[in-house]
C-alpha cells in the first residue's frame, strides 16, 4: 500500500514547444482509486506513463510512498499495469496461469500457493483453481487475467483505458467489477479514461486535465456540483451543462426578459461587464418569462425527457438542453421561456473562466 | 446474403465479396477455411483461401481494426518485417440483420510458421533459443524505428526459416504505438519485461501440453533480455578511442555489417584534447547482406540466407577468377549456372516444401555432410539428387502448412459466456498446489 505523488512533474516531448504535462501536482491517497480524465491530448496517458516509468520526467519528480521513483526502471517501481492484453495459456490450470510469473521471479512454492489462493478468494475463483481456462466463463477468464497482476502484490495498479476494446454492454459490466474489486483489494489505483461517465462512476476522486494542465481534482459529487472553471463545468456531466455569457445588471444578470438573481459580491469579482453562467439541464424549467428558447427536438427516454432548443444571445445562436417531463412537455416548434434555479447557478469569470461563486 | 458490407482494402480483389461475411467467423464452413496452425489469440482468428493465396481474418472492434490496419501499413513503409495489412470489413450483419464484429484481414506470410508449429516436430532448447534470438532482433528493429510494442510474445510473431536460423515477423500490432521521437529507456525496458514474462508463459504452456520437455522457460526467456541488450549496445553505443586507433572505426562498421546492419549515418567527434575520438552510429539499417545479394543477383531473401548465398558466390568467384570477369558478371553466372539449376531440379510437387533460398541452403548443407562421410568432394548435381530423394520428400509442406489439428485455439478474455454451473469433471486431477 502506498500513496502516489506527482510533484511539479513535467514532460516535454523532444521538439515540442508546449509541455505534454505541465507541472503536475497530484496526490493519490493510499488505497484510493483516482481517475485521470480529459479529452484526447490532455496529458492523462502521458501522466500515467510517467508514473509507470515509460516516459521521461523532464522536471519535477514522482514518488511512490516516500520513495522517489523518477529515475527508477519500470520493473523496479513495484507497480502493475493491469488488463494489458493478458493471454491465458490453455494447457495450464487457473492456478498456474495466475502464478507462473512468480515462479520465474523465484518466489518459493509455498509463497506462490499462498498468494494465488488469496487472489483466487478475492476474485471468487477458488473453486476453479484446478481448471483449464477453456472450462471457464468469459467473466471468470477476465478475473484470472486480473489475478496475474494481483498475485504480484504491487503497491500501485495502473490502468490505461482498460475497457477500450470491449463493446458497450460489457464495458459497463466490467467497470463495475473493476471498481468493486479495487475497493476489496484496497490497492492504490490510477485509472485513465477519456470517458467522463466512466470516470464519474468509478473514481473515488477524479482529476480533470486539459492541454497538459490539471484543471481540478475532486470527488465526482464536487466536480459536478462545484466545477472550478468553465472547462470542467462543460466536460463533466451528460448532457453537458448549459453555459451562456450574460450581461451583469443590477441584482443579477439579464436572463432573457427576466433577471437571474446573483449576489452582488460575486458579480463584483468579475473582470468584465459580463459573466459566464452555467446551469445544468435539470436545473432549468419552463416559466412564464425568462430566457426565450425555440424548441427543436424533444427526446423521450422513458423516465426522462430532454428538450433541445436554441437561444439568441447578442445575435448569435446557442444550443440549450433542458430536462423535461417525459410525457408532459413542450413540442418541437414551440417558443418557450426558461427559468433557472437560482440555488444551482454556476458563475464563471467571462475572461479567465474561473469560478466566481 | 446481407444487403451491404463496407470494405477498405489495399488491393482490389473482388473475390473478397464472395466470402461468407454474414456468418460469425466461428461458424465459417470448412470449404472456406485454410487449416493453418496459429498462436494464442484474444480474438477469433481464421485463415481463408482467397484466389491463390491465404488470408488471416481477425474479428475485432472496428476502431481497433482500423488502428491496427493503419499501424501495419506504417510499419511496412518503415521496412519493418511484419504481416501485410490487406483489408478491413465493417457493417457486417447476419441473415437476421444482427450486427457482426468488424474484421481485420492480413495476408498470410508464405513459408512462415507460428512457434507452436515448431514444437509439433519436437522442439529442442536450441530451436527455442533461435526463435528468441530472432524475436530479440525484431524488437531491436522495432525500437530503433520508434515502435513500442506493448505485447511482445512468441504468439504475436511469425517465423521464417533463415539458413539454419529464423527471421521474425510482427503479426499483432494492436497494442503498439509509433512515436516520432526515440523511445525512452523505460519504454524499451517495459517491452523487454513483457516479452520475458510472455515467453516464459508460452514455454510453460508448451511443457504443460507435453509438446516440449527439455526446456527451461526461465533461461530461454531471459535470453531475450540478454540478446536484445547485446545488440542494442553494438548498434547504438558511443565508442571512445585514441586518435592513433582510427582503424577501430572500420572495425565497428565491420562488426555491424556482420550483425546484418548497414550504417547510414555515423557521428564522429574529436575531444578537446585532440587525442580521443568518439563515434556513435546514428542511423542503421537492417538487411546488409540481403541488400547486397539483391543488388548483385536480384534475389530477395532473408538476411542469413543472403549471407549463405553470398558466401557461395564468393567461393564460385574465387574458383572462376581466372576468367577475368568482374563481381557482378560472376554473380550472374553463379545465378544461372549454380542457383537456378539447383532450384530447377526440384520436382514441382515438392516446391511447396521450402522457400527456394532455404532449399539451396539445405542442399549446400547436405552436400557438405555427404562430402564429409565420403571423405571427398561431392558434385552439386549428385548432392541435389540425393537431397531430393532422402531429405526433401520426407519433409512437410511449409508454404502454407496444413495441420491435422483443430483450426484455431481461441481463448478470449472478453467473451460473454453465461456463467453457470460447471461440471466437476472439468477439474484436472491432483492438487492445484502441486503445479503452481
Amino acid at each position: 500500500m502506498a500513496t502516489v505523488s506527482f510533484k511539479n512533474a513535467t514532460r516535454i516531448y523532444p521538439g515540442g514547444t508546449k509541455p505534454a504535462v505541465d507541472k503536475l501536482n497530484l496526490e493519490v491517497k493510499d488505497g484510493e482509486l483516482l481517475v485521470l480524465v480529459g479529452p484526447s491530448g490532455c496529458g492523462k496517458s502521458t501522466s500515467l506513463r510517467m508514473l509507470a516509468g515509460l516516459e521521461e520526467v523532464n522536471e519535477g519528480g514522482i514518488y511512490i510512498g516516500d520513495r522517489e521513483v523518477t529515475d527508477v526502471p519500470p520493473k523496479d517501481r513495484d507497480i502493475a499495469m493491469v488488463f494489458q492484453n493478458y493471454a491465458l495459456y490453455p494447457h495450464m490450470t487457473v492456478a498456474e496461469n495466475m502464478g507462473f510469473a512468480l515462479k520465474i521471479a523465484g518466489v518459493n512454492k509455498d509463497e506462490r500457493a499462498e498468494r494465488v489462493l488469496q487472489a483466487a478468494k478475492l476474485l471468487d475463483l477458488e473453486p476453479y483453481l484446478n481448471r483449464k481456462p477453456k472450462a471457464l466463463s468469459g467473466g471468470q477468464r477476465q478475473r484470472v487475467a486480473m489475478g496475474r497482476a494481483i498475485v504480484r502484490q504491487p503497491q500501485v495498479f495502473l490502468m490505461d483505458e482498460p475497457l477500450s476494446n470491449l463493446d458497450a454492454k460489457l464495458r459497463v459490466q466490467t467497470r463495475t467489477q473493476i471498481a468493486s474489486l479495487q475497493r476489496r483489494l484496497g490497492v492504490t489505483t490510477v485509472y485513465v479514461t477519456h470517458d467522463q461517465v466512466e470516470a464519474m462512476t468509478m473514481g473515488d476522486r477524479v482529476a480533470v486535465l486539459k492541454d497538459g494542465l490539471l484543471q481540478q481534482v475532486d470527488t465526482p459529487r464536487n466536480l459536478y456540483d462545484r466545477p472550478q472553471n468553465v472547462f470542467v463545468a462543460g466536460f463533466i456531466g451528460s448532457p453537458a451543462m448549459n453555459l451562456v455569457q450574460l450581461p451583469i445588471i443590477d441584482g443579477g444578470v439579464q436572463f432573457g426578459d427576466a433577471v437571474l438573481p446573483i449576489a452582488r459580491e460575486i458579480l463584483a469579482k468579475a473582470t468584465g461587464s459580463r459573466v459566464t453562467v452555467g446551469v445544468r439541464p435539470e436545473k432549468l424549467s419552463v416559466a412564464p418569462n425568462g430566457l426565450i428558447v425555440d424548441v427543436d427536438v424533444i427526446e423521450e427516454l422513458g423516465s426522462d425527457g430532454y428538450l433541445y432548443g436554441r437561444v439568441q444571445l447578442d445575435g448569435a445562436e446557442q444550443n440549450i438542453v433542458v430536462r423535461v417531463h417525459p410525457i408532459d412537455h413542450p413540442m418541437a416548434g414551440d417558443k418557450i421561456h426558461l427559468q433557472a434555479d437560482p440555488e444551482a447557478v454556476h458563475v464563471f469569470d467571462a475572461e479567465s473562466g474561473e469560478r466566481l461563486n | 446474403m446481407p444487403s451491404s458490407i463496407s470494405i477498405t482494402a489495399a488491393a482490389a480483389e473482388p473475390e473478397l465479396l464472395d466470402l461468407p461475411w454474414h456468418l460469425p467467423l466461428e461458424d465459417w464452413p470448412k470449404e472456406n477455411i485454410a487449416a493453418l496452425p496459429k498462436g494464442l489469440s484474444r480474438h477469433t482468428v481464421r485463415f481463408a483461401h482467397l484466389n491463390d493465396h491465404v488470408i488471416a481474418i481477425k474479428e475485432t472492434l472496428f476502431d481497433l481494426a482500423k488502428r491496427e490496419y493503419e499501424m501495419l501499413r506504417k510499419l511496412e513503409k518503415l521496412d519493418i518485417p511484419c504481416v501485410e495489412a490487406f483489408a478491413i470489413i465493417q457493417e457486417r450483419e447476419d441473415l437476421d440483420g444482427k450486427p457482426l464484429p468488424a474484421v481485420l484481414i492480413t495476408r498470410h506470410l508464405k513459408f512462415s510458421l507460428p512457434y507452436r508449429a515448431m514444437w509439433s516436430q519436437g522442439l529442442r532448447e536450441q530451436t527455442a533459443n533461435r526463435l528468441v534470438d530472432a524475436l530479440a532482433l525484431l524488437l531491436v528493429r522495432l525500437h530503433l524505428a520508434g515502435f513500442f510494442w506493448g505485447d511482445v510474445s512468441l504468439s504475436n510473431t511469425l517465423f521464417r526459416r533463415d539458413a539454419g536460423q529464423f527471421a521474425a515477423y510482427l503479426v499483432d500490432a494492436e497494442t503498439g504505438h509509433l512515436y516520432d521521437s526515440k523511445l525512452s529507456n523505460g519504454q524499451r525496458e517495459n517491452d523487454l519485461e513483457i516479452g520475458r514474462v510472455n515467453i516464459a508463459g508460452e514455454l510453460m504452456d508448451l511443457i504443460a501440453s507435453g509438446k516440449a520437455t527439455d526446456l527451461d522457460p526461465g533461461t530461454v526467456s531471459q535470453r531475450i533480455v540478454d540478446k536484445y541488450r547485446e545488440l542494442w549496445k553494438e548498434l547504438t553505443e558511443t565508442e571512445t578511442f585514441d586518435d592513433s586507433e582510427r582503424w577501430k572505426i572500420a572495425q565497428r562498421i565491420q562488426r555491424l555489417n556482420d550483425l546484418g546492419f548497414d550504417i547510414q549515418e555515423l557521428s564522429m567527434a574529436k575531444d578537446q584534447d585532440k587525442r580521443t575520438v568518439r563515434i556513435q552510429p546514428k542511423v542503421v539499417d537492417a538487411g546488409h547482406h540481403a541488400r547486397r545479394l539483391l543488388l548483385v543477383t536480384g534475389l530477395d531473401v532473408e538476411e542469413n540466407q543472403a549471407r549463405r548465398l553470398l558466401n557461395d558466390i564468393d567461393q564460385y568467384s574465387l574458383a572462376n577468377a581466372h576468367l577475368g570477369f568482374d563481381e557482378e558478371v560472376l554473380a550472374h553466372k553463379w545465378l544461372s549456372e549454380v542457383f537456378e539449376p539447383v532450384v530447377g531440379a526440384i520436382p514441382n510437387e515438392l516446391l511447396g516444401k521450402l522457400e527456394p533460398a532455404e532449399l539451396f541452403h539445405e542442399v549446400l548443407r547436405h552436400r557438405l555432410k555427404l562430402s564429409e562421410v565420403q571423405g571427398s568432394d561431392i558434385a552439386l548435381v549428385d548432392a541435389v539428387r540425393s537431397y531430393i530423394s532422402d531429405v526433401l520428400a520426407e519433409r512437410r509442406d511449409e508454404s502454407a502448412l496444413l495441420s491435422g489439428s483443430p483450426v484455431t485455439d481461441t481463448i478470449s478474455l472478453a467473451e460473454s459466456i453465461p456463467t453457470g454451473l460447471i461440471v466437476v469433471s472439468d477439474d484436472e486431477t491432483g492438487d492445484w498446489r502441486d503445479k503452481v
